[in-house]
């Protein structure tokens, strides 16, 4: 994976610096809250309702093993002995106290990481596909491309200051593991008369107002790949909204001017900007390109023993096939029963560095979906691999099931929720864990949001839940038929909300209906985009 | 950098040129392209930079205004001057904060008039933040890109 060279730790160890520095000044009071708050937002300090917050980035979700022990010794140190793995492959913790906050940065730079721009009105961490590198669908690793756009975007002098946040996710396979198309900026790596390039969809994202990106640039040569995105940044920082904020996310200026237009305006600036000379030279993706080489896999055993029942369980659900017929991708479920989502206490997360150590070329993602990939695993290691995990807790084989939710932070800890989300994770997981339905359900993304901001990726789950306050109460409605997926789509409100036990009961009933109207192999989202809304408004309903 | 602090008129801060400051007011981007001896122009926010470049010749300042500090929309403006080759004095004024100061002079600000002087020592340091940095800007700084492939200056 990526290394710092002298340049890069300069960078982030200016920062730290820097931010020590403003944090002197907020207490010298020199500068005010208003002015103060931008600046430790765009190093990932947050006030919640209980504390700080402070979000860490981790570029692309990739980490070695002493970079995961730093992150679990942090939890202990700073923190209440856990973590939290976000929707954004980052890491949260929720109570951090301000005078700790520029050690912790500086215990981050010590592992080559940071929380720069994990916050803030600027380009914030990348995401990618957490099986990069590893999966046998993919058409090259995006990481380097995705490198190359992270040392671009950091401390941009023109885009710090941009209308909102701005969210971008790299992918190269036809299979799209990062929501790519609900993205500021999603691009895909393509292969075009044997040449690689890009291909920019921009103007997604959740939110209040969901959008699908649509497609701006189908082929970006690659040496054009920062100079393109230049372009798409400044005609969105020049012309995005200003007067709303929740109509300043770049999603808004291209519907709003048509993607035709917007695109325009795009390759307008991008021929002014190919004159400028704003594109790193070819030989920096050259010098990137190495860091990502294959680890030396050796040829083994491409059988799995599939005796046990419960590991042949776990296998079935969380794994994943590799390029190298020896090897598979192995997912660490973060959703035990009953489980805060994402949720992993320090202890966890030096085993699971322990384990990316012995059986993974020392190299773990963070999943978009709030779960832990070790990557590179031999079929051989496989079992003692899933043991290790199962004596720790970390042996749900729940992936992408009803049971394997994705839940922003809510009420419990979030400022600007209407809702729980945990406590309903929680209950969801443990009804259909005891009722056995689990298994029966397959595949079923259910993702729950405590706002209309919409970070628990609701418009985006299967099914989707959505905690509003009705008038002081705490109300939820239900959505369905999104996906994030390449199939993307977006979910539909079936109708008038649900109490929290309500919402529950509606879960009941539309996975029954599924289940009594499902044909051959069909998903719950395949048997909803066929018999559509109606039954399963009437199921709820009527 | 920093040791050009303070050889400034009043009401400018920070001033990294030699030249003689222009000495009367601006006028606004329309104006400015109805009177044809205007040498000093004001952008606000919502103006569009681009209709400057046919009167770059003959426009000694242009100040860019910052009514808020978080609306970001100068630092293009000032890019897209330097980038048509500008090479007159491009003045920050209004919400001027000491931690813009490094990314504006970034993207080709080279006086600075904040409403709020700021502290000298603070700037000092703000204006020399970074030793290095990453991207092409108005600045002519050599990236680490460069550096790292002997590209640089």
């Amino acid at each position: 994976m990526y290394q710092y060279d002298q340049y890069d730790q300069a960078m982030v160890d200016a920062r730290v610096a820097e931010f020590r520095d403003q944090a002197r000044r907020r207490l010298e009071g020199k500068l005010t809250e208003d002015q103060f708050k931008p600046l430790r937002l765009m190093n990932g300090l947050y006030l919640q309702l209980h504390a700080y917050m402070l979000r860490v980035a981790i570029p692309y979700g990739t980490l070695n093993s002493t970079q995961m022990i730093a992150l679990g010794d942090i939890a202990d140190k700073y923190d209440r002995g856990y973590g939290h793995f976000t929707t954004r492959q980052n890491i949260q913790y929720n109570w951090i106290k301000l005078e700790d906050a520029a050690d912790i940065l500086a215990d981050l730079a010590k592992v080559e990481m940071h929380a720069i721009q994990t916050s803030g009105n600027c380009i914030r961490n990348i995401s990618s596909d957490h099986f990069a590198g590893a999966a046998h669908d993919e058409l090259v690793d995006p990481r380097p491309y995705a490198e190359l756009l992270r040392q671009w975007s950091s401390f941009h002098p023109e885009f710090t200051y941009l209308p909102r946040k701005f969210k971008i996710a790299v992918i190269a396979a036809e299979k799209d593991r990062a929501a790519m198309r609900l993205h500021d900026i999603g691009i895909q790596i393509v292969e075009r008369d044997r040449k690689i390039g890009a291909a920019f969809y921009v103007g997604g994202g959740m939110g209040r107002t969901p959008m699908i990106a649509p497609l701006v640039r189908d082929f970006v040569p690659l040496d054009n790949l920062v100079t393109y995105a230049e372009a798409c940044l400044r005609v969105y920082n020049r012309y995005g909204r200003r007067d709303n904020k929740y109509k300043a996310r770049i999603k808004i200026l291209v519907h709003e001017l048509g993607a035709e237009e917007y695109t325009r305006q795009v390759e307008e600036e991008f021929a002014h900007l190919l004159s400028v000379g704003v594109e790193p030279p070819r030989e920096e993706l050259a010098r990137i390109e190495p860091f990502f080489a294959d680890p030396p896999f050796v040829d083994g055993p491409k059988q799995i023993d599939r005796s046990d029942p419960d590991f042949a369980l776990w296998v079935d659900r969380n794994t994943h096939r590799h390029k190298h017929d020896s090897y598979v991708s192995a997912v660490i479920s973060l959703k035990p029963v009953g489980g805060i989502p994402g949720d992993a206490t320090g202890e966890q997360m030096r085993l699971m560095a322990r384990l990316a150590k012995q059986y993974s070329f020392d190299e773990l993602r963070v999943m978009h979906t709030q779960n832990v990939v070790l990557p590179h695993v031999r079929i051989a290691d496989l079992h003692a691999l899933w043991t290790a995990l199962d004596e720790a807790g970390l042996g749900a084989p729940n992936m992408d099931t009803v049971e394997d939710i994705i839940a922003c932070p809510g009420l419990d800890y979030c400022s600007l929720a209407n809702a729980r989300s945990i406590p309903l994770a929680q209950r969801i997981s443990e009804r259909f864990d005891a009722s056995g339905k689990t298994s029966r359900l397959g595949e079923l993304k259910v993702k729950i949001s405590g706002c209309i901001n919409a970070c628990g990726h609701h418009h985006a789950g299967h099914i989707g839940i959505l905690g509003v306050d009705k008038k002081g109460v705490e109300n939820y409605q239900l959505s369905l038929g999104g996906s994030e997926a390449e199939d993307v789509s977006l979910a539909k409100i079936t109708g008038p909300g649900f109490t929290e036990d309500g919402v529950i009961e509606a879960v009941e009933k539309v996975t029954d209906l599924y289940l009594a109207q499902r044909q051959d192999g069909e998903r719950f989202l395949d048997t909803y985009r066929r018999i559509g809304m109606e039954p399963f408004k009437e199921a709820l309903y009527g | 950098m920093a040791d050009n602090l303070g050889t400034s008129p009043d009401e400018v801060q920070f001033r990294f040129r030699d030249d003689e400051p222009v000495d009367h007011g601006t006028v606004t981007v329309d104006a400015c392209r109805e009177q044809t001896n205007a040498t000093a122009v004001r952008i606000e926010p919502g103006d569009d930079a681009r209709e400057l470049l046919p009167y770059l010749d003959r426009l000694a300042l242009v100040e860019i205004n910052f009514p808020s500090f978080g609306d970001g929309r100068g630092y293009s403006a000032a890019r897209i001057l330097r980038e048509a080759g500008y090479t007159g004095e491009l003045r920050a004024v209004g919400d001027v904060l000491i931690d813009q100061l490094s990314h504006m002079r970034r993207c080709g600000f080279d006086a600075f008039a904040p409403d709020k002087p700021l502290d000298p020592d603070d700037a000092a340091r703000a204006f020399a933040t970074w030793e290095n940095v990453y991207q092409r800007a108005a600045d002519g700084r050599s990236t680490i890109a460069q550096l790292r492939h002997g590209a640089g200056e």
